[in-house]
């Protein structure tokens, strides 16, 4: 369906998820939500051009090294080299090229670079757990990074955040911009993991990789796969031939 | 009663196909559509990802009639928050933005690049973004929007960004002709408007509360 349209311009409404299967704002399990995610319902804001454009952020961004975290300060990090790659398409099945894609994680031990963190796992001096890469034509991404340790966060008694990385990606439009976490297959501490349940059932599995033996890289790098999918401007092929309407 | 679990059931219903999906051509019936990624926290150690050391600059630094937008971010207790994340998208002076996926075409008003990324770690719970004042633009529904700027924010304890916009207080004639602002009650428009200061304007947020920014679903 195309949106509002008026005085030439065609404004696509961006495809949004059905509530049954997007991660809410707030969970109540997830104790740190309980004061900080807004508690009205959201004003709906059909979307209009601030919404429909968005930046473009560029190779100047990027730097070749941004896409390999095991070299870092002159030598190589501890732990199990990981290749971890896929495709940003969007909900129409269109790739996303040119995104920006940037991840951070925890070291090997669990821990992250950062003052906060305060687990007594050992800091790691060739792992700062920052990676940074473009999509290329066809909305292909690829990193080579460790794989990151479990962690414990206090949220309750004995609570592990699963072992997981950090995406944060820009589309083409604010509507599609995501920040997320993707995770590795059968990780035996999902259970007991508000954040990962937060994630509505029929969703979680969005969130997970997939273990690839064919790009996993012999006497070097395990491989994990993870597509992602941004929203899409909620019209497809089909319609647009239906309609005769072709932009 | 008790089940034997080895007995199967004899099937009286016919197959029903999922919905969406055809028995008897395997096409699809319905739109092709891949389910979107579910979104996460950015947690307590966004720092490390996305810290961008020009991300204050959505205008360069000096432009001509540059403005600081300063505010502060409070949670449900009142108390700031400091570790927080905004981000803000906008047009330029001319009512145009910096990107191809604009139908009227691509902006480039020169030192402009309309969009920031900053935290609220240093003062604790505060943010500034230095900018220039957006233009009026189209509404889509023949009118004009007031000049606003999007904002998303992402913290710790929000699981998917929240989003709000920036008004401006000294646009009243235009605040009271815009598509948005016209459907919210005095209150809510109140939690959008940013006050004129010395060099640029004021706009803290919400997250919870009596005060509650308005949020909005995009």
């Amino acid at each position: 369906m195309t949106g509002t349209t008026t005085s030439g311009l065609h404004l696509p409404r961006y495809f949004l998820e059905d509530a049954a299967l997007r991660t809410p704002v707030g969970y109540s399990e997830y104790k740190s939500t309980a004061l900080r995610a807004p508690l009205r319902t959201p004003v709906d804001l059909p979307n209009r051009l601030t919404e429909i454009t968005g930046p473009v952020l560029g190779e100047d961004r990027v730097k070749p090294e941004d896409a390999d975290l095991t070299l870092r300060n002159g030598g190589e990090a501890v732990g199990q080299r990981i290749l971890v790659y896929g495709r940003v398409l969007d909900s129409d099945g269109r790739p996303v090229p040119d995104a920006l894609v940037e991840v951070w994680q925890a070291n090997a031990g669990g821990r992250y670079r950062h003052v906060v963190d305060v687990f007594p796992a050992p800091l790691d001096p060739h792992f700062d757990g920052l990676g940074r890469v473009l999509t290329d034509s066809l909305g292909r991404y690829e990193f080579m990074t460790i794989k990151p340790g479990a962690y414990p966060w206090g949220n309750h008694h004995n609570a592990w955040r699963p072992a997981h990385i950090h995406f944060s990606l820009f589309g083409r439009a604010f509507t599609q911009r995501l920040v997320t976490q993707m995770y590795f297959p059968d990780d035996p501490l999902f259970g007991q993991d508000p954040i990962y349940n937060a994630i509505p059932p029929a969703a979680r599995y969005r969130a997970i990789s997939r273990f690839s033996l064919e790009r996993t890289v012999d006497n070097w790098a395990l491989a994990f796969e993870w597509n992602i999918v941004l929203r899409g401007r909620d019209q497809t092929p089909f319609e647009t031939q239906d309609d005769g309407d072709v932009a | 009663m008790r089940v034997n679990p080895l007995e199967v059931p004899d099937v009286t219903e016919p197959y029903q196909p999922l919905p969406g999906r055809s028995r008897t051509t395997g096409f699809l019936t319905g739109p092709f559509r891949l389910g979107t990624s579910p979104s996460a926290t950015v947690g307590p150690y966004l720092a490390i990802g996305l810290t961008w050391p020009d991300g204050v600059w959505a205008a360069d630094e000096g432009a001509e009639g540059g403005i600081w937008i300063r505010g502060r971010v409070f949670d449900g207790a009142g108390d700031l928050v400091p570790d927080a994340m905004i981000e803000t998208w906008q047009a330029d002076p001319d009512g145009g933005f910096r990107s191809p996926e604009d139908p009227r075409g691509t902006a480039d008003y020169p030192g402009f690049r309309g969009y920031s990324r900053v935290d609220t770690v240093d003062p604790p719970g505060e943010f500034a973004v230095f900018t220039l004042k957006p233009g009026r633009v189209p509404d889509g529904e023949g009118g004009l929007q007031a000049p606003h700027i999007d904002v998303s924010l992402f913290a710790r304890g929000i699981l998917d960004r929240v989003v709000t916009r920036i008004y401006f207080a000294d646009e009243a004639e235009a605040n009271a002709e815009d598509a948005v602002l016209r459907d919210l009650s005095e209150d809510q428009r109140r939690t959008l408007i940013a006050e004129k200061t010395d060099d640029g304007y004021r706009l803290d947020i919400y997250l919870q509360g009596e005060r509650e920014t308005v949020f909005f679903a995009v």
